[in-house]
């Protein structure tokens, strides 16, 4: 293990440059890795599926997905792939990155702009660039899908106002005849504007005593 | 005129309070001539007998100048926006203290007693109650550290210069000794919530300066208690051992702990008493209070930190005690607490005016000087190295801005001095002193800070409060926000902030939600929760607003369900026996009745009278909803039917009544359905246009019908049709569905007649 370590510094610095970690949460998050694939090479969708902490989560199917999703790679087009390695690990992660405190105004736009195209392909299933009334609808249906007593005509009701206070706000007037396609990611952005996203959408990453590495 | 009449009121009343002073001071011997006098006197017609009544007239006096103030200072247009009110206030009580000076009378001081029992509580019940959970949690650990941390610092740095400076040569003070130094400087660093609150509330600065300054002043209190009592416990023998100092860390966290135990507990009886309240409405504010003053009370007789105490019962107590009262109690609860709170707060600073002039006083320069400057340093000092430590923590850091606000909004208030009132003038020689320092201090800190904190703001261009109205959107992506999070921690292995909050939230749904909640609501998942009571808000702005032509929110969108739902292609819609053109006709006479239904609809909502409909009528709705669900439901299963399509544009609200409400409507259904649906529409005011199957009417539209656009609106509670619906179901309920056969087999100018009647007043 020694040998193979140090052979990946030089890996690690690359990605590390890329990605924005440090060399230390690198080797953090190598471990964990290998720990979720058992030491194999490559991770896969039953990897994550068999995390017991996951199971609980209501949306987990779909951050599984975003794991494996090649627009979060830097792909245009969508693609699932099957299996992914520690590069396209680490850069799903760095999604979370907090932002740095002293940064310009524009990288901070930049910031929030990856991380809100994150959440939008998260949503955005067909990769037809809107959220659509029935992609929507599947969102709120999986939240509320821990609790058995949800009927199926509430969760209707809540997108349909959803989607219909998006329109009210981005588009105004619309005749009669015009068809809202769906969210589009300028709409995304600027209803998702007051919430800080590049705040909120992180994790830390520095702690190194907690993460469970299984050693 | 106003302002005139305002003064003539207040000289009297202030006149009123002088010879009350009197009566209190001389002695009453009237009763006892009565007895010793056999001598048969007329029956007195009137007389005038004042001492049983004296307390709760002086009481209501003192209460009645203090709102009479509150009032005035909104007269004055420019003055309140100059001046925070406390200092109006305190300049009040200065006048009003010198007049009864002048008179001759002692002034009322602010008895300690009466303070931390009677003005304190409220105050603090309406904090915590009202404390939003999500930032305060959040920043927990930084509100902690400065109050636990900022405070000791402050005590000691101050306390230990001061005995300094009393040491040094020319300075009268040797006498102070370093114990009382301690303990002068513990009462004098402590941050006070009732002046922090009562200045930022008018400054509106963003939620998290807030909240961490608002909580400093909260949780600090378990701080000053303890050090309070242990250097008052020692300052008589003068030395202070280790075990001593261990035994004060012990007592910090029993008083902490011990406090925040005891209001959960309180909190949790409230939450569970109010569970079985569904028929004794009446009382359940009543609960709430109670509750949360014994909790008050309680922790008081252990000496734990009362402060926290109210804090726990108000926080805990708040979601279930919610989800279990009407309405109306809930507006109860939330006018009374900012009732009792604001008159409290007003009485808390006339009293402090009125006790500088009464209290007795020892200036000192040396001493009061340092004590204000020291201070000051303090307060900068910690926060400036406390922020240093936070930050490396924290994901949004603190900015110099940041920290400079945190630092000047440290206010000291009247629960220091209340604490010094409590010294004993025997053990503490010097208490005179004490208090002037400490009402110099509160002086400069309420006037100097308060009136310049709001234009520093200004100038340093500090984020403000937005007022954002919680959007439907927002919730779904906080939600969906918080599971994301969740799960990356997982994935990472990081047990962080989101882990636990997640599995706290999954403990409390599945156990204690099931306790604490009536009925079904213990089911509802918080986004449902929200939803409903977004579209309750919008009612009742809806309603207030005078009916449908005027919305609250200006949104001139017109874009309705129908322009969301995906197009048909033409092939979807089998329409077995009607042309495109016969449709189209249909269609146009369809959109031209309902724009004039819906003018005539705007023209009678605003004086329509609302007969209030929330009434605790919300379960009803849900019934009624569920009921004409399954009507619909009933209906598409008709084969013969004929396709309307969607009317003209509505005005948003009466869009979102409609798709809010029509589960069949507009779903996927349609698209599924090779023959499409015929809808009733039972709330509008015509009868429904007489358009049978296959279209053998159809070409006949008869256009003096204005028809309500076919559409069955189930009950929406939300919006311009709820009075309608509420009128309609109540006439109608068992006559909807043979209406609705009626209008589709047999429709006559009878049926539309008397449809007529019931809704057009």
């Amino acid at each position: 293990m020694g040998a193979s370590q140090s052979g990946r510094v030089p890996e690690f610095q690359d990605l590390a440059d890329k990605t924005g970690f440090s060399i230390e949460q690198m080797k953090n998050l190598h471990n964990r890795f290998m720990y979720l694939t058992q030491d194999e090479d490559t991770l896969r969708r039953e990897h994550l599926e068999n995390m017991t902490d996951l199971a609980l989560n209501p949306i987990r199917r779909q951050i599984i997905e975003a794991f494996f999703d090649t627009r979060n790679m830097g792909e245009k087009e969508k693609g699932c792939l099957q299996e992914i390695g520690f590069e396209e690990f680490v850069t799903v992660l760095a999604f979370f990155k907090p932002p740095k405190p002293h940064i310009a105004e524009e990288e901070r736009k930049t910031i929030k702009k990856e991380k809100l195209r994150f959440l939008f392909n998260m949503h955005d299933t067909d990769n037809d660039g809107v959220i659509t009334l029935d992609e929507y609808k599947r969102v709120v249906e999986e939240l509320l899908s821990s609790t058995e007593t949800i009927g199926a005509e509430t969760a209707k009701a809540i997108s349909d106002a959803a989607m219909l206070e998006v329109a009210s706000e981005t588009v105004g007037r619309m005749g009669p005849d015009e068809f809202y396609e769906g969210i589009t990611f300028e709409q995304f952005m600027q209803i998702l504007k007051d919430i800080e996203i590049e705040t909120k959408m992180s994790v830390h990453f520095w702690n190194l005593e907690t993460m469970h590495c299984g050693k | 005129m106003e302002m005139k009449m305002f003064i003539v009121v207040l000289g009297l009343l202030v006149g009123s309070l002088m010879p009350i002073g009197g009566a209190a001071s001389s002695p009453d011997t009237r009763g006892e001539g009565n007895h010793s006098s056999y001598i048969k006197k007329p029956f007195p017609v009137l007389s005038f007998d004042y001492d049983h009544v004296r307390l709760p007239f002086e009481i209501s006096l003192w209460v009645l100048l203090a709102s009479l103030m509150k009032l005035g200072f909104h007269l004055i247009p420019r003055l309140s926006s100059i001046v925070p009110e406390s200092c109006l206030l305190i300049v009040v009580g200065l006048l009003v203290g010198g007049l009864i000076k002048v008179v001759g009378e002692v002034p009322p001081t602010l008895q300690s007693n009466i303070f931390f029992l009677y003005l304190l509580p409220p105050i603090i019940l309406d904090a915590g109650y009202f404390l939003p959970i999500r930032p305060f949690t959040e920043n927990l650990g930084t509100i902690l550290m400065f109050a636990v941390v900022g405070t000791l610092w402050n005590a000691f740095f101050v306390g230990s210069l001061l005995y300094g400076v009393c040491q040094l040569e020319g300075v009268d003070l040797k006498h102070v000794d370093l114990l009382s130094c301690l303990l002068f400087g513990t009462i004098i660093s402590a941050v006070d919530p009732v002046a922090v609150l009562a200045v930022f509330e008018e400054i509106h600065i963003n939620e998290l300066l807030h909240i961490l300054v608002f909580g400093e002043s909260l949780l600090n209190d378990a701080v000053t208690v303890v050090l309070y009592h242990l250097f008052e416990e020692y300052s008589s023998v003068g030395t202070i051992t280790v075990t001593d100092v261990f035994l004060g860390i012990v007592c910090f966290l029993v008083v902490s702990l011990g406090g925040i135990v005891v209001g959960a507990i309180y909190g949790i009886l409230a939450a569970f008493t109010s569970r079985f309240t569904s028929h004794t409405r009446v009382i359940e504010p009543l609960f709430v209070f109670v509750y949360s003053y014994m909790a008050y009370l309680s922790a008081e007789v252990f000496h734990l930190s009362g402060i926290m105490a109210l804090i726990a019962c108000g926080a805990v107590t708040r979601p279930y005690v919610e989800a279990n009262i009407s309405h109306k109690s809930h507006t109860t609860i939330k006018y009374f607490l900012k009732m009792w709170s604001s008159v409290s707060d007003t009485l808390i600073f006339i009293f402090l005016g009125v006790s500088t002039v009464a209290g007795p006083h020892r200036w000192n320069w040396t001493f009061v000087i340092m004590t204000v400057l020291l201070s000051l340093v303090a307060r900068v000092l910690g926060v400036i190295g406390l922020t240093f430590v936070i930050n490396k923590f924290r994901i949004v850091k603190l900015t110099c801005k940041d920290q400079f606000i945190v630092a000047y909004g440290g206010l000291r208030g009247a629960i220091a001095f209340s604490l010094v009132y409590l010294l004993d003038p025997v053990q503490f020689p010097m208490r005179n002193m004490f208090l002037t320092a400490i009402i110099t201090v509160i002086f400069f800190t309420v006037f100097v800070q308060g009136m310049t904190i709001r234009p520093l703001v200004d100038l340093l261009a500090v984020k403000k409060k937005q007022e954002t109205k919680r959007s439907i959107n927002e919730e779904i992506h906080t939600q969906f926000l918080d599971h994301l999070l969740t799960g990356i921690e997982d994935i990472c292995g990081h047990y962080g902030h989101h882990h636990w909050k997640d599995k706290l939230n999954r403990f409390n749904k599945k156990y204690i939600k099931k306790c604490l909640i009536a009925g079904e609501r213990s089911k509802e998942p918080q986004l449902i929760a929200f939803y409903h009571k977004m579209e309750m808000k919008q009612a009742i702005e809806l309603v207030e607003s005078g009916g449908g032509s005027k919305l609250p929110s200006a949104m001139p969108s017109t874009i309705s369900m129908q322009n969301i739902q995906p197009k048909k292609t033409p092939q979807d819609r089998a329409l077995p026996q009607l042309s495109k053109s016969r449709e189209e006709e249909i269609r146009k006479i369809l959109r031209t009745n309902l724009q004039r239904t819906r003018q005539r609809l705007r023209s009678y909502n605003r004086h329509t009278l609302v007969a209030d409909p929330f009434e605790d009528g919300w379960s009803d709705v849900l019934i009624k909803r569920k009921k004409i669900i399954e009507m619909e439901k009933k209906i598409s299963q008709m084969n013969n039917h004929l396709t309307v399509p969607a009317p003209p544009p509505d005005s948003p609200t009466v869009a979102r009544a409609r798709l809010s409400s029509d589960p069949q409507v507009w779903g996927t259904k349609a698209v599924t359905e090779s023959i499409p649906t015929i809808k009733v529409d039972l709330a509008s005011p015509q009868s429904p246009d007489p358009v049978n199957e296959f279209g053998s009417k159809a070409s006949q539209p008869k256009e003096s019908k204005e028809d309500g656009g076919l559409m069955m609106k189930a009950p929406c509670p939300a919006k311009e049709k709820k009075e309608k619906d509420k009128m309609a179901y109540e006439d109608d309920d068992d006559k909807e569905p043979q209406r609705l056969t009626r209008c589709l087999s047999d429709p006559g100018p009878a049926a539309e007649e008397d449809e007529d009647e019931p809704f057009l007043p």
